[in-house]
């Protein structure tokens, strides 16, 4: 649900963006989504298709570079992914502090024409 | 041809938190944002908070519909705001600072009940001094593993119906340990808002955080 105030988002702030340059179509958009944040990619390419329509975003490709949240461990120091329901180090089994990788949200870059 | 932009998705809302920020200030507001899942009891909670609270509090209710929460502020003299989102499953910068318009109330701390969900209110900032994220012993001491955001944004977590502890299956060590690992900072608080077990330790955490805020300014 709440992919759709940042979907309009994507698109305003895309739409300046071309408006600024002169840019009749842009093809793709390059977004970096952090695992961390509650937002949905599906979502966002199915509100997408609605709110670009009459703008030179309209039939863009949606591209998201996903952010893994990495952890270090306390004890042993590697840096690893969680696991399901875990947040232990699968090297030492010990207990990791997250380190500041996985909350990211913003746009990267857009492929025009 | 690719031009590179990288913009912060959410930055229109950030910018009106930050408003919201000045607003408070201004104000001598300290704001607290209390995100939970619908009926883990963050209205019970807020009401006995403030039972226990020495220092002038005033709550801006967030709901999907009705006042009913809203009415229960009032009816015991709390300055209260309702926001009625209508269907969005959160509250954002904009609600925040069309509620602070029309509060009247200064010199204190304003809680915000955000809407019942551990998700969508984690992501969007409202120009509050901090989080205060609460979960519950019945519905279970995985919270911090399935909602990583939240725990890691918040300041404190309150474990409320702590009362239910012999009736349910709820790991505290679990929960401590996801907890401070998504954020070793986390001021971690066991209440019962039926009982009132509890509030005393966290309305005095609370009045330190007030006054150093006030200090601060």
């Amino acid at each position: 649900m709440h992919e759709l105030s940042i979907t309009e988002s994507i698109v305003n702030m895309v739409s300046d963006e071309a408006k600024k340059r002169n840019v009749n179509k842009v093809t793709k958009i390059n977004i970096v989504l952090g695992e961390l944040t509650g937002f949905e990619e599906e979502s966002i390419r199915f509100y997408f298709e609605v709110l670009s329509e009459g703008t030179p975003l309209y039939g863009a490709k949606l591209d998201f570079k996903k952010v893994k949240a990495e952890f270090k461990c306390r004890s042993c120091g590697m840096i690893y992914n969680r696991g399901n329901f875990t947040f232990k180090c699968p090297y030492c089994g010990s207990s990791g502090v997250l380190i500041e990788k996985g909350k990211e949200l913003y746009i990267d870059s857009i492929d025009v024409e | 041809m690719e031009i590179k932009i990288i913009k912060d998705v959410l930055e229109a809302n950030n910018n009106i938190a930050e408003e919201n920020k000045n607003i408070k200030d201004e104000r001598k507001i300290m704001m607290v944002n209390i995100i939970g899942s619908p009926g883990t009891g963050k209205t019970s909670f807020i009401l006995k908070l403030i039972e226990n609270m020495d220092i002038p509090c005033g709550v801006i209710e967030g709901d999907v519909a009705s006042d009913i929460d809203a009415r229960k502020m009032a009816e015991r003299n709390i300055p209260v705001v309702q926001i009625n989102t209508g269907g969005a499953c959160h509250l954002n910068a904009n609600s925040i600072n069309k509620a602070l318009s029309t509060l009247d109330f200064e010199g204190g701390i304003l809680f915000i009940e955000n809407i019942g969900n551990l998700i969508c209110p984690s992501d969007f900032e409202l120009g509050e001094d901090f989080k205060l994220a609460m979960a519950n012993v019945a519905e279970g001491d995985d919270k911090p593993y399935k909602y990583p955001l939240l725990f890691s944004k918040a300041k404190a977590v309150v474990i409320n119906k702590i009362d239910l502890l012999p009736y349910f299956d709820f790991n505290k060590q679990y929960f401590y340990d996801g907890v401070k690992t998504l954020n070793d900072e986390a001021e971690i608080f066991e209440v019962s808002a039926r009982t009132g077990e509890g509030f005393e330790v966290l309305a005095k955490w609370l009045k330190k955080k007030y006054s150093e805020y006030v200090q601060g300014k």
